[in-house]
């Protein structure tokens, strides 16, 4: 039972000393220079020193073992919350490198402790990766999170007068992006029995002739619907753009401000009272 | 047998509400039958009610436009009303821009449409 016994040894190791575990969280403490408070620091090493020492015993040095169940999933808690507080990948692997210095074997520890220490240091080195991946998988998460937040957060569809909805765009339009614009539009003139739509493009600073299709889409769709779609804000130096690119917006109505459009929208809507159904 | 479409009669105008899913024979048999009620009744204005269709292909487009024409030749106005976004952006992908069809967000705005342009024709007439 070499593996047994040799299991013993690490566990003898990690525990042979109650000092290990302030040692420890005195380590990290200096690396993260107090921007996690020492109680949580604390009881968060408390909690993987014990797990680990449990995974040991029981389940040897596979760290992909079912026994190692707790120590993973610790593992990943700290990883993310490292993540989550801006910490970076070094400052959250050396959380548990730090461990092996604690344990560092000197000049009286025997052959049989100087190899249980390289057993564990292995074993470190492979949990240190596995939180390494947590860690950039926790960011990846946040990264895709912002960019969804993003999307929602930059189509607000508006209601500027009864019978008129408008989108300020802002930024950098994409065909992702242009294409949510464009059924949030649409969605909103049924919602609100809208005949009128304005798309006001002044916080656009550059467009393309793909950009430019998606728009001319947007308009033909919600003339389908039997609604009317007025672009707004074009700016002298797309406009410029868009006729090098030999983009022509012929049978859509285009204003140079939002103020323009308001009042040509408001003006067909007057003219033509029986297009808005007449007072109600 | 193929479920056909009903024509219902409101005053001058006839509403065809279209409630299922269009087979290509039912949209042959429902021009079929639009053409032959617009004579018979005399209507000045067809409404094609929409809002239930869920999926269109460029054979129902095509049946859009067609009943306008033929509605036109027979002097009576055709208006698509209650389009679903998603319905229009598939015409529009498609490159279907329903020339010649007017269109209304809903059935009542459709209705208003008819009665409007009824009127000028007669200021005109």
């Amino acid at each position: 039972m070499a593996a047994a016994e040799s299991s013993e040894r690490l566990v003898r190791l990690l525990t042979h000393d109650s000092e290990i575990l302030d040692r420890w969280v005195e380590a990290v403490a200096e690396i993260l220079r107090g921007r996690i408070s020492r109680a949580e620091l604390e009881r968060e090493l408390t909690d993987l020193y014990q797990a680990l020492g449990q995974a040991l015993r029981e389940g040897g040095l596979n760290w992909r073992a079912e026994e190692y169940s707790e120590v993973r999933a610790l593992l990943v808690e700290l990883s993310r919350n490292r993540a989550q507080h801006g910490f970076t990948p070094t400052e959250t692997a050396t959380s548990l490198f730090a461990c092996k210095d604690v344990v560092a074997p000197t000049a009286t520890s025997s052959a049989e402790d100087i190899s249980a220490y390289l057993q564990l240091g292995r074993l470190l080195d492979a949990l240190g990766l596995f939180t390494i991946e947590a860690y950039a998988r926790t960011r990846e998460e946040i990264i895709s999170a912002q960019a969804e937040q993003l999307l929602e957060l930059s189509t607000p569809v508006v209601k500027l007068w009864e019978g008129v909805v408008a989108v300020p765009l802002v930024g950098t339009l994409d065909s992702a992006r242009t294409q949510i614009v464009m059924e949030k539009l649409l969605q909103s003139l049924v919602d609100s029995e809208s005949e009128q739509a304005i798309i006001d493009i002044t916080g656009v600073p550059a467009v393309d002739t793909e950009v430019a299709q998606h728009l001319l889409k947007t308009v033909v769709a919600a003339r389908l619907m039997g609604a009317e779609c007025t672009i707004s804000g074009i700016r002298p130096q797309i406009a410029q753009t868009l006729v090098a690119l030999g983009v022509r917006f012929d049978d859509i109505v285009t204003k140079a401000t939002l103020a323009d459009a308001l009042r040509y929208v408001l003006r067909r809507i007057g003219t033509e009272p029986a297009a808005t159904g007449g007072p109600k | 047998m193929t479920d056909r479409v009903p024509i219902l009669k409101l005053g001058r105008v006839l509403l065809v509400s279209i409630q299922i899913d269009l087979e290509d024979q039912t949209v042959l048999d429902l021009q079929d039958d639009l053409a032959e009620r617009i004579v018979t009744t005399g209507a000045i204005g067809v409404v094609i009610d929409i809002t239930a269709l869920e999926i269109v292909d460029s054979f129902v487009g095509r049946m859009l436009a067609n009943a306008a024409a033929i509605s036109r030749m027979l002097d009576a106005e055709t208006v698509v009303v209650g389009m679903r976004p998603a319905v229009a952006i598939t015409l529009v992908e498609l490159g279907l821009s329903l020339g010649g069809v007017r269109t209304a967000l809903t059935l009542e705005k459709g209705l208003a449409l008819l009665e409007r342009g009824r009127a000028t024709s007669a200021d005109r007439g």
